[in-house]
């Protein structure tokens, strides 16, 4: 295969991973307001008189399939879909530029789709969270939306401050940190607004078909938390890389100062859950804003900023 | 039955029965000083801000005097209040000491909690077991001794930490947790130490060299150079080397036309004076190790050699002179001053490696390689200023007392007769120069290693669960045994199901009921 054509099978299958975004998203709205007329039934942890059989698991209920599961079964086939095009297109990148593809803001932009999806599916496999499809596959249209159109560039080899091992560590973690902030983001909306619901006492119309407000809190403190270490060995490597480069591990670099407040913002979001008064919404809160910082970082720094880490390429 | 005192608690949902006062003064302490290390927290992310926004002097010192002049009501006074230094800024370590004083009032107590609570046994089960958010009730055949036999072997086979009763079994198990969150706590303050051992004794200097000229580690050498407090000058480790060769290749392609692809540097090094020559190549990513310091390729430019004949016949200059890119195409500036010329020359020089000329941007670069070379060079005549005393950048000429000759475009061999007999200058060809920075940082090998440590403790603090799970067995009025299993999770998340239903499992299988 010729390098051209490499490319243009590249874009050809990040087009198609779009397109059945799309289809997903109808679906995923399709399934989510069938959920909405649905009685919800709190999954009740089984209290059981006599042995209980162990392992049961109480989320797997005998009920017929309804017309939003069906919806919602086909919206999370095509998702599964659109992440392999999505992986395709950009492995394809990859070997087209012989070279990790993330060596630009548009390629760093279909991995971080790649790792939003890829931490929804992941955790979908755990338990369902179907409910979330929406705005998980509106976040990944949107990014790669501007991947597309603002943010497209040839690709080009990398300058030789970006040929190292350590990209390739720091990078694929800053990225699959960068889906799950903006997964736990996305459940951190979802979970203000069905608290409101709840405290109001009208947990009625859409709001109904979301898991408890106590539930969409554990879930997006799972994923924090699963990311929050994986951040630490981002920054880490991501010093590494910059002594062996530049000559010091740490210089306050505008994107080195948003990985540190990012960081510092998550860790205060896990003391928070931990702080009388704070858990709930408070924590909820600072969530987004660790969720804002790492965009500014992302965006902003490479953007705007003048800084040493400013590979955009535009 | 036994009361055990429960002395590890970090979370306000368990409380130690201290008795009143202590337990008043454990909310408090608790209370303040989470929240107090929340709040600091935010502080420190906040105040890591105006950094990222303002240019700043460690890393862009023309760029902040740049701004003070553009903004003379606001510059001076940010200047004042060390935004242009933010990272030594005296508030921003007021953050971050406070911080640490918080961390450390916080990691003492909890570690001798934490200590006290490993040496004891878990405390006795409570009497209401369906209480508790994960239960499993059900009669046995089985006696109940036979029944909390099975769980105190069962769970300690299962390594949990366990104690057994009148008529209960309690076990506890994710000690490591604390431990890990602990360890992560004194690793950060490991790490402050090292970045600020690394800052007092580590140094670190820039050098230009050109192709065919050497560098020797002394402080004179150096073009800058910055060293910590306890750093003493004159005990720099004696290595030298030569720069032999600079290679560097840039994209030609359309995609980031320009952008550079290759940089590498040969050099014959001597790690010690005496010692033999050895050859070594520098690249981007891998810099050079010698004598506890590091050699880094951090820069490159052109150096255009000019042969300056005065008017006395005399070759007063003849080699490369270092040109400062100013583009990513590097169209270059530089400056010759001949002191000892007769009479003084100065000359200001514009190199353009791949050279173009329009009337929007006049003589510029077109591309970054020497294509197309030219030198476009103004010369002056008269006093340089060096014997004023006053320090004058090797890179800018000083105009004042000199009268312009004239200016003149170069080619390669090129020469060019100074109007007035004022001699002659060549542009004979063309060098490259390498720039280095040299560094010493005797505390990141500490800060990596606390940084290690960090992590390995975040990680246990975050994905152990720590758990406990009560077993009770008593024979009810029928004569069947009452077994009566339940969990608590300890740490917010854990799923306790599973671990219920393991006990569960364990106290059927000896019954052969299922
Ligand atoms: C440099 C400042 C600090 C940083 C970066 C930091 C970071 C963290 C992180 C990431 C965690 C999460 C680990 C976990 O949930 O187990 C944590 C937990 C914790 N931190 Fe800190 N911390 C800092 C200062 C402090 C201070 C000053 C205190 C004392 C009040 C403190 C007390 C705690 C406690 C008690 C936990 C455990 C919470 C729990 O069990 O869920 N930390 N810290």
């Amino acid at each position: 295969m010729t390098a051209a054509s490499l490319a243009e099978w590249s874009n050809l299958a990040v087009y198609s991973s779009m397109l059945v975004l799309i289809a997903a998203l109808i679906a995923f709205a399709v399934s989510f307001a069938a959920r909405g007329q649905r009685v919800m039934s709190p999954e009740l942890v089984s209290v059981g008189a006599g042995a209980p059989a162990p392992g049961s698991a109480p989320e797997q209920s005998a009920e017929p399939l309804a017309p939003g599961r069906r919806a919602g079964n086909i919206a999370m086939a095509l998702t599964w879909l659109a992440t392999g095009l999505l992986l395709v297109g950009l492995v394809l990148r990859g070997v087209w530029a012989g070279r990790v593809p993330w060596g630009n803001m548009y390629e760093f932009s279909l991995a971080w789709t790649l790792g939003i999806l890829a931490v929804f599916l992941v955790v979908s496999t755990r338990r369902d969270i179907r409910w979330l499809g929406l705005p998980v596959v509106f976040l990944a249209l949107l990014s790669l939306g501007l991947a597309v159109t603002v943010l497209y560039t040839e690709a080009a080899q990398l300058v030789p401050a970006l040929k190292s091992w350590w990209l390739v560590i720091h990078v694929a973690s800053a990225i699959i940190c960068g889906g799950a902030f903006t997964v736990a983001a996305a459940i951190s909306v979802l979970y203000l607004w069905r608290d409101r619901a709840e405290r109001k006492g009208k947990v009625t119309g859409i709001v109904a078909s979301l898991p408890d407000a106590s539930r969409l809190d554990t879930l997006s403190y799972r994923i924090l938390a699963f990311a929050f270490p994986l951040w630490t060995f981002a920054v880490i490597s991501g010093a590494i890389w910059a002594e062996n480069a530049w000559g010091r591990y740490w210089g306050w670099d505008p994107k080195e100062t948003w990985a540190f407040i990012t960081w510092v913002i998550y860790a205060g979001y896990l003391h928070a859950r931990s702080t009388a008064g704070w858990r709930g919404r408070r924590a909820a809160y600072i969530s987004l804003i660790g969720f804002v910082s790492f965009l500014i970082n992302y965006f902003g720094v490479n953007i705007f900023v003048n800084s040493l880490h400013s590979y955009a390429g535009l | 039955m036994t009361t055990t005192t429960d002395l590890l608690s970090t979370e306000p949902a368990a409380p130690p029965p201290l008795g009143g006062v202590g337990f008043a003064r454990w909310c408090w302490r608790q209370l303040t000083s989470m929240r107090v290390a929340l709040i600091l927290l935010f502080l420190l992310a906040i105040a890591a801000i105006p950094g990222s926004v303002l240019p700043q002097r460690g890393t862009d010192p023309i760029r902040v005097s740049d701004w003070i002049e553009g903004n003379p009501t606001w510059g001076p006074i940010l200047d004042r209040l060390g935004f242009f230094d933010v990272y030594a800024a005296p508030w921003f370590a007021a953050v971050y000491l406070l911080l640490f004083v918080s961390v450390i009032g916080c990691v003492l107590p909890r570690t001798r909690l934490h200590w006290r609570a490993l040496r004891s046994a878990p405390p006795a089960a409570p009497r209401r077991l369906d209480r508790m958010p994960e239960h499993r009730t059900w009669d046995s055949t089985a006696s109940a001794d036979v029944i909390l036999d099975r769980a105190y072997d069962d769970l300690k086979a299962r390594r949990w930490r366990v104690a057994r009763g009148d008529g209960w079994v309690s076990a506890e198990k994710g000690y490591w947790r604390e431990t890990g969150n602990l360890l992560f706590h004194a690793a950060l303050i490991a790490l402050l130490i090292a970045v600020g051992y690394g800052a007092l004794f580590g140094w670190r200097g820039n050098v230009i060299v050109r192709e065919g000229s050497g560098f020797s580690d002394t402080l004179t050498q150096y073009d800058a150079w910055g060293g910590g407090r306890l750093v003493d000058p004159a005990s720099l480790p004696p290595f030298a080397f030569t720069l032999d060769d600079f290679r560097v290749e840039f994209e030609r392609g359309d995609a980031q036309r320009g952008a550079p692809r290759l940089f590498e540097a040969d050099l014959t090094l001597w790690p010690a004076p005496g010692d033999p020559a050895e050859p070594v190549v520098v690249r981007v990513n891998e810099p050079l190790s010698v004598d506890g310091a590091k050699v880094f390729l951090v820069g490159h430019g052109y150096a255009p050699v000019l042969r300056l004949t005065d008017a006395l016949g005399r070759v007063v200059h003849d080699e490369g002179v270092v040109f400062l890119p100013q583009d990513g195409n590097l169209t270059s500036t530089g400056v010759l001053k001949a002191p000892d010329a007769t009479p003084s020359i100065g000359i200001e020089g514009l190199f353009l490696p791949t050279a173009a000329v329009d009337d929007v941007r006049g003589p510029h670069s077109t591309f970054p390689e020497a294509d197309d070379p030219a030198v476009f060079l103004s010369a002056w005549a008269g006093d340089l200023g060096l014997d004023s005393g006053v320090p004058q950048s090797v890179y800018a000429l000083d105009t004042e007392g000199m009268t312009q000759l004239g200016i003149e475009a170069l080619r390669p061999g090129d020469s060019w007769a100074l109007p007035g007999g004022n001699g002659t200058v060549e542009f004979v060809g063309l060098t490259r120069w390498a720039s280095f920075q040299i560094a010493h940082d005797p505390g990141k090998e500490p800060a990596l290693i606390s940084a290690m440590v960090a992590l390995a403790g975040l990680m246990m603090s975050l994905f152990i669960q720590r758990r406990r799970v009560w077993v009770r067995a008593s024979a009810s009025a029928s004569g069947a045994t009452v077994v009566s299993v339940a969990g608590l999770a300890r740490s917010d998340e854990a799923d306790l199901a599973p671990e219920v239903d393991a006990v569960v499992v364990a106290l059927n299988e000896g019954s052969g009921k299922a």
